[in-house]
Parts: C-alpha cells; sequence; structure tokens
C-alpha cells in the first residue's frame, strides 16, 4: 500500500496539480510536498499526495522500475498491483476526455 | 541443480543491466565470505523491498551465508486484532467505514471488516485519504476514516484533517510509526540481525537522520534503499561491508527521494496532527512510540471520542479456532519463515486468510505464496 509512483506535473492549480502516469491524467494534492512544483517536474505520488519533488537528473533511473512494472501489468502481480492503485489514489482528471 | 536458480534470476534482472546486477551479485557473495564466519542476517522492514524480492527472484541470488529477512514492513500485518475490532465494532453500529484495501479482510477478533460488510455493514474501499472526505460530503449519515499505514500514508491523513473535515467525518488512527519497531527487534534477546535495510519512501519523509540516534544506541549498521532489484542489491553489498567493517552507521543509497532531514513540511503536518504514544503492534510487543494517535486538539474528529465502541460486544462471537496457529509474530520478528507455519498454503490461504501477514499485498506469507511458495531457493546456490 505504500509504494509512491513518479508521475509528470502538466499543469498546477493552487493545491492540486494535474499529472500524467504514463497516459493517465489524475490530480494529486500538493499539501505535504517540500519543494515548489511547476509543470514538467516529476513527483512521487503517494495515496493521492505528492511526497517528493524527484530531481530531474534522477528521472531516468526513477522510472525505470516502473516501466518494467507496468509494462508486465499481469494481473496477480502484487507489485504492478500496488503501483496500479497509486495510481487509482488520485482523483480523475475532471476534464479529461473533453 | 544449484546455480539454475540463481542464472534464472539473473537472467531475469537482464532487462535493466546485466552487468551491474552480476557485478553486485558477485560483490554480494564476496563481501559475505569476507565476513569469515557463520550466516549473518539482515533485516529489512518494508513490504515493497520483499515484493521486490520475491518478484524478481533476487533470494536465489543471495549468496548462502546471507540471510535476508522481512521485518515487520507491512502496516496492515501490524495493525493490532483491538485495532480491526473497533473498526468492527463501529461498522456494525451503522457507521460506514472508509478504509485501504487491503484492511477489509485482517481477521479481527471474531470477525473482520469484509465479515461486517456480509452482515450488511457500509464499508468503503478507498485508495486515498481525499476519498475519505467525498464519501462524507455525499451523504448525512456519520462515516469513519479508518486510517492505517506508515508514517508515509499518516502524512496524507494529517493534510485532510488539516484542510478540515466535513462534520459528519471522523478519524480511527491505527497509523504506525517505523523508527521505534527497529529498536524492538534489536532489543529481542532471540534476535540474530545484525543490520537494517530502511525503506526508501518512508524515509522519504522522515529523512536519514532519524535513524542516526538508533545506530548511536546500539551498533548496528542502517543503509536506505530504493526498490528497484539493483538498489536493494546495491543496499544490502553497502550493509553488508559496514557489518564486515564494524561501522555501524546511515547510509542513504537512495538519495534520488530521501535527504538527511526529509520532508520537513511534511513532518511538521504529521506531528501537528498526531502525537507518537506506545501500543501493540500485532504479533510483535507493544512498541513505545510506535502508534500515531490524534492529538487532543482534534479530539472532535477522533472516532474513539465521538463514538463509544463497545469491543465487549464481539465477545460472544467466537474467535476462530485456526488463529491461534498464526506465527505471524515470529515471521516479523525475524524468528521463522512463513513456511515454517503448519497452516501455510493449506488451512491459510490469500483467498482464506487466518493471520493478517496472508492478507496484504505486502504481507510476507501472502508474497510468498503469490511468488511460489518459498522463493528462498537459493540455499545452495
Ligand atoms: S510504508 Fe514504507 S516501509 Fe512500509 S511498505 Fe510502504 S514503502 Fe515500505
Ligand atoms: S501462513 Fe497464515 S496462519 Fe501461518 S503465519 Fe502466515 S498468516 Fe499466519
Amino acid at each position: 500500500m505504500c509504494l509512491g509512483v513518479p508521475g509528470k506535473v502538466i499543469e498546477v492549480a493552487g493545491n492540486v496539480a494535474i499529472v500524467d502516469f504514463w497516459g493517465v491524467r489524475r490530480q494529486v494534492q500538493l499539501d505535504v510536498v517540500d519543494e515548489p512544483v511547476a509543470p514538467g517536474d516529476y513527483i512521487l505520488n503517494h495515496v493521492g499526495f505528492a511526497i517528493r519533488r524527484i530531481p530531474e537528473s534522477e528521472i531516468g533511473e526513477t522510472l525505470a522500475l516502473y516501466e518494467q512494472l507496468i509494462a508486465q501489468a499481469e494481473q496477480d502481480d502484487l507489485m504492478a498491483e500496488d503501483v496500479r492503485n497509486e495510481i487509482a489514489a488520485s482523483r480523475d482528471d475532471p476534464r479529461a476526455g473533453n | 541443480m544449484p546455480g539454475t536458480d540463481r542464472d534464472q534470476a539473473l537472467s531475469e534482472l537482464k532487462f535493466r543491466d546485466p552487468v551491474r546486477a552480476r557485478a553486485l551479485v558477485e560483490a554480494l557473495g564476496r563481501r559475505t565470505a569476507e565476513l569469515g564466519r557463520a550466516p549473518v542476517s539482515v533485516m529489512h522492514v518494508c513490504g515493497s523491498h520483499e515484493q521486490a524480492i520475491a518478484k524478481f527472484g533476487l533470494r536465489s541470488t543471495f549468496p548462502r551465508g546471507l540471510n535476508v529477512i522481512m521485518g515487520p514492513g507491512c502496516p496492515v500485518c501490524i495493525t493490532d486484532t483491538p485495532e480491526v475490532d473497533e473498526g468492527v465494532v463501529l461498522a456494525r453500529q451503522g457507521v460506514h467505514i472508509a478504509t485501504y484495501g487491503d484492511m477489509v479482510r485482517v481477521p479481527g477478533t471474531s470477525l473482520s471488516l469484509a465479515d461486517a460488510q456480509a452482515e450488511g455493514a457500509k464499508i468503503h474501499v478507498i485508495y486515498s485519504a481525499g476519498q475519505a472526505v467525498e464519501l462524507a460530503r455525499s451523504t448525512s449519515d456519520q462515516v469513519v476514516f479508518f486510517a492505517t499505514g506508515f508514517e508515509t500514508t499518516a502524512v496524507a491523513t494529517a493534510a485532510v484533517v488539516l484542510g478540515g473535515l466535513p462534520p459528519n467525518l471522523s478519524i480511527l488512527s491505527a497509523h504506525k510509526y517505523i523508527p521505534p519497531v527497529m529498536e524492538i527487534v534489536a532489543e529481542m534477546p532471540e534476535t540474530k540481525v545484525e543490520g537494517f535495510l530502511a525503506a526508501g519512501h518512508a524515509a522519504t519523509i522522515t529523512g536519514s537522520a532519524v535513524f542516526e540516534p538508533f545506530v548511536a544506541r546500539h551498533g548496528l549498521p542502517v543503509v536506505i534503499a530504493g526498490f528497484e532489484p539493483l538498489d536493494i542489491l546495491a543496499g544490502l553489498v553497502k550493509l553488508v561491508e559496514l557489518i564486515r567493517d564494524r561501522t555501524p552507521q546511515v547510509v542513504n543509497m537512495f538519495p534520488r527521494c530521501v535527504t538527511r532531514e526529509g520532508n520537513l513540511r511534511a513532518q511538521e503536518q504529521l506531528w501537528k496532527v498526531f502525537r507518537s504514544t506506545g501500543g501493540r503492534w500485532r504479533g510483535i510487543a507493544h512498541v513505545p512510540n510506535g502508534n500515531l494517535r490524534l492529538r487532543d486538539e482534534f479530539a472532535s474528529i477522533d472516532a474513539r471520542r465521538r463514538f463509544t465502541i463497545d469491543l465487549a460486544s464481539l465477545w460472544d462471537c467466537a474467535p476462530p479456532a485456526l488463529a491461534q496457529s498464526c506465527i505471524c509474530g515470529n515471521i516479523m520478528a525475524g524468528l521463522s519463515s512463513p513456511t515454517d507455519c503448519k497452516l501455510f498454503g493449506q488451512e491459510c490461504t490469500p483467498e482464506k486468510p487466518v493471520g493478517a501477514c496472508m492478507v496484504s499485498s505486502e504481507g510476507a506469507c501472502k508474497i510468498w505464496h503469490q511468488y511460489g511458495g518459498h522463493p528462498d531457493l537459493g540455499g545452495d546456490a
């Protein structure tokens, strides 16, 4: 329940960011992240909250594991399931599909 | 055949960086051999580490002389039976319960939340604290957020509390705080743990410095590692090195997410809402300062104060007899493995869990069951 998932910030509106997780856009709360977040940044999302802005130089390494997990996406894979749940934890982007 | 599992695991690591993986596996073997003594045990305290170890077959690449034990690293597994009972009693009183998915099937004294739901109780699985707020806004009934998880998750609860809750929402906190339980494990007389691998994401919040007093007190090294197979291997190499050199210290091998001081803003919110207090962790012990409870200032949204929770109302339901044979506690203390439990995979399965460790996707028993019973195939590799 606590893996955390990186995503790319698309837009920031006050306390909420629209974040892209491999094509899925979600709202993530910015209440607890410790640095200002801007479009283009990557954040680590845990249960719907950004807990860390990931330094730019580290993005590649951070994303690799998740890419692997998501690509495999076997139904009964516990780690992939945790990643999917983390993405589900944030709210739908209300404008998605418009 | 010895070696085959190891080769297979190494070829599965190919997707990333086979050269580095092989180099790290070899380094780990060399470091462990350099210790020149009987098995060394190290403990990780993170369900996600166990998932990665099992998923990528890492155990089969570990040298024979190194035991990597999963400690109390899953917040679901260590939620104590009376805490589950509190949720069950509230649910049976007709209150809506919102909680994270894994909690629903964790056995209480006699019933789980899923059992209560089968009787008609209103249980809602949520993925985020924010969804508890939305649920409360959508009804005029009382809603209780049964909030579980370590500090990483507790900060999210703190943030919604500080954001202001709808009047019909209250919090039943079963949040737990990791650093104190490491003390408990280190002090267990039977313990053979010589070093800890700490979890990258919890440390994102607390910072690496939180482990410094522990290292000073117990003389045991702590290495913070990420969740990639290579992160875990590299963390173990460093940990064995520190044991070999008798230089206990905190080493942060996950600098891309963890700093020395951690996320100060999150810590501030966490401690504004919660205070740490002693309490039991299921199967482990009473852990001083291991529980996070709402501060007095938040009494009005504390479900324990808003409602009378009559645990005795559960006592006429007989506790399940099998639960007495569950050895989750020994597993999380690093004294036993899931396969030492005679119920493992027999009476106790993910479909019909007897103990909490078989419920959670971060529970040792569930992970071992899912990834092939006994992932520790490396004994003679
Ligand atoms: S809360 Fe932290 S320690 Fe626990 S499983 Fe999640 S990442 Fe690991
Ligand atoms: S297999 Fe089931 S009964 Fe045995 S220790 Fe694990 S959770 Fe408990």
